[in-house]
């Protein structure tokens, strides 16, 4: 049986189980998001705190969308991040947030880890909406429900994860959730940012520099933004990303001809990637936004949903079936 | 929870006349057949209504479509229970405006799955008229809902469970009453 999920830290502690199951759990809510009316009363009563201590537009929305179809009310806080230091502020987040009692609490954070620091000091469910370069465990889920609803699987597939590796907790979410579903992970960019080291973070991963390489015979690319407010002295040159990395469309055609192009934006039109490949129909953006939000609505509902996990279970069942 | 099983309602054959009759009551009780849609409630009130509409389609020759509905984010006792119960897709192949829409499931009790399953319709339009079809009406509402078409009526009492099983989910079919034991 699956195992209650009291948080969501990081795909890293997940099962397989536990992930099918919450992407089969996003299904009903896909199907939701066409409905002419997209609001539920399921999660009423309920307030989910948004706090958001790093810039974030698109994964805030999605989030406070998700909770509103739900029918939560949301508690919006944003902080910028130069005006907090390390560790004595997340001691005063954790007092703040806790003064205002929310259900449950969707955090982005600079510091790798901060989520769980929270969740260790507070007694209701904490979603990490990103932290650090640790991880971005939604958007590994929505990046796994958009590939296993165009290939139908998530087995042994090819999967080509290009960019800034270091520095990216997507590229962490997805290496660890692909990896478990026995995925063959290559990571290509440039040497600075795809270190050796990453080649441990799961079975099988490997490393190549040429970006012709890691397309070849690849069943899903994973293109990832150039992050410049990550890196204060770019070593590596517009241009010369480009005319080295950028996923234009005849290195496409260099990957399996159904090869599906993920990326988990906001994207850079020129630089990463060739307008014409986002565009393309290969290209799976604009699936994988809709699928973000069913996968939160899912989320929400499992972890902020219903009772509290130390609830007492009812005496008494009052409906007949309803299984 | 224990149950332990009291006696059996109807059986296989009974069900099957039972739905017969059903099917033509509301073909009669329907006027005119064109826009009537069937929606079955997940799970068992599924089955009940693509049997009901072969049945149909067997005798008059009308396509009557079946949708399917999972009322789960709809419930209004998801706050009393432990884990949240997994949610199934709803898969209503037809838009629901001005439809003339039938229920169906298998128990009709304290019509809280009534009232969670119009929340559900209507979130998806504005039906011409929604009715309830079950199999069993084992009384005790708590809500003032009512059913137009009842298979049977059965009197019950409130440790009592009514279980309609049905071939395609449970690989048996009878209705059984059975009883909770500390």
């Amino acid at each position: 049986m699956l195992q209650r999920l009291q948080h969501l830290l990081g795909i890293e502690p997940l099962t397989r189980e536990q992930i099918t199951f919450i992407l089969d759990q996003a299904k009903p809510f896909q199907e939701f998001q066409r409905h002419p009316l997209k609001k539920l009363a399921t999660l009423r009563g309920k307030t989910v705190a948004i706090a958001f201590f790093e810039a974030s537009t698109r994964t805030r929305i999605s989030f406070s969308t998700a909770a509103a179809r739900l029918g939560a009310d949301t508690m919006n806080l944003q902080a910028e991040a130069s005006s907090l230091k390390k560790g004595e502020s997340l001691i005063d987040t954790v007092r703040t947030l806790e003064a205002m009692r929310p259900d449950g609490i969707v955090m982005r954070h600079s510091s790798s880890g901060a989520p769980e620091f929270v969740a260790e000091r507070l007694a209701i469910p904490v979603i990490n909406a990103g932290d650090g370069t640790h991880e971005h465990p939604t958007q590994g889920l929505l990046d796994a429900l958009t590939i296993r609803d165009r290939k139908g699987t998530l087995e042994g597939l090819n999967v080509a994860i290009l960019g800034d590796i270091l520095h990216s907790r997507v590229a962490r979410s997805n290496i660890h959730l692909l990896s478990k579903f026995g995925a063959r992970i290559t990571l290509c960019g440039p040497a600075m940012w795809v270190p050796r080291e990453l080649e441990s973070l799961a079975l099988g991963l490997r490393r190549v520099l040429r970006v012709e390489e890691a397309l070849d015979a690849a069943d899903v690319i994973i293109v990832l933004r150039v992050q410049t407010e990550r890196i204060y002295e770019p070593s590596l040159a517009a241009e010369e990303y480009i005319l080295r990395y950028q996923l234009t469309p005849e290195r496409l055609r260099i990957a399996k001809p159904d090869a599906l192009v993920l990326h988990p934006g906001p994207m850079i039109r020129g630089l990463e990637i060739d307008p014409e490949v986002a565009d393309g129909p290969q290209s799976c953006v604009l699936e994988q936004v809709t699928n973000g939000l069913a996968v939160r609505m899912a989320l929400l509902y499992h972890l902020i949903g219903g009772a509290p996990a130390d609830a007492p279970h009812p005496a008494k069942e009052r409906s007949n079936a309803a299984d | 929870m224990r149950v332990v099983e009291k006696r059996q309602l109807l059986s296989s054959e009974e069900i099957s006349r039972t739905l017969n009759r059903l099917a033509h009551e509301i073909v009669e009780k329907s006027g005119a057949t064109g826009d009537l849609a069937l929606i079955g409630v997940r799970r068992r009130g599924v089955p009940l209504a693509e049997r009901l509409s072969r049945i149909i389609r067997g005798f008059s020759g009308v396509e009557v479509p079946v949708g399917i509905l999972d009322i789960t984010l709809y419930r209004d006792d998801l706050s009393t229970v432990g884990p949240q119960p997994v949610v199934q897709s709803t898969e209503i192949p037809f838009a629901v405006d001005d439809r003339d829409l039938l229920v169906v499931d298998d128990v009709l009790y304290t019509g809280r799955t009534m009232r969670a399953a119009m929340n559900g319709l209507f979130d998806l339009g504005r039906p011409r008229r929604i009715r309830l079809c079950v199999m069993i009406d084992r009384g005790h509402r708590e809500l003032p809902i009512e059913a137009t078409f009842v298979g049977r009526s059965v009197q019950t009492s409130d440790t009592e469970i009514v279980e309609v099983r049905l071939k395609e989910v449970d690989n048996e079919e009878r209705v059984m009453l059975v009883d909770r034991v500390a």
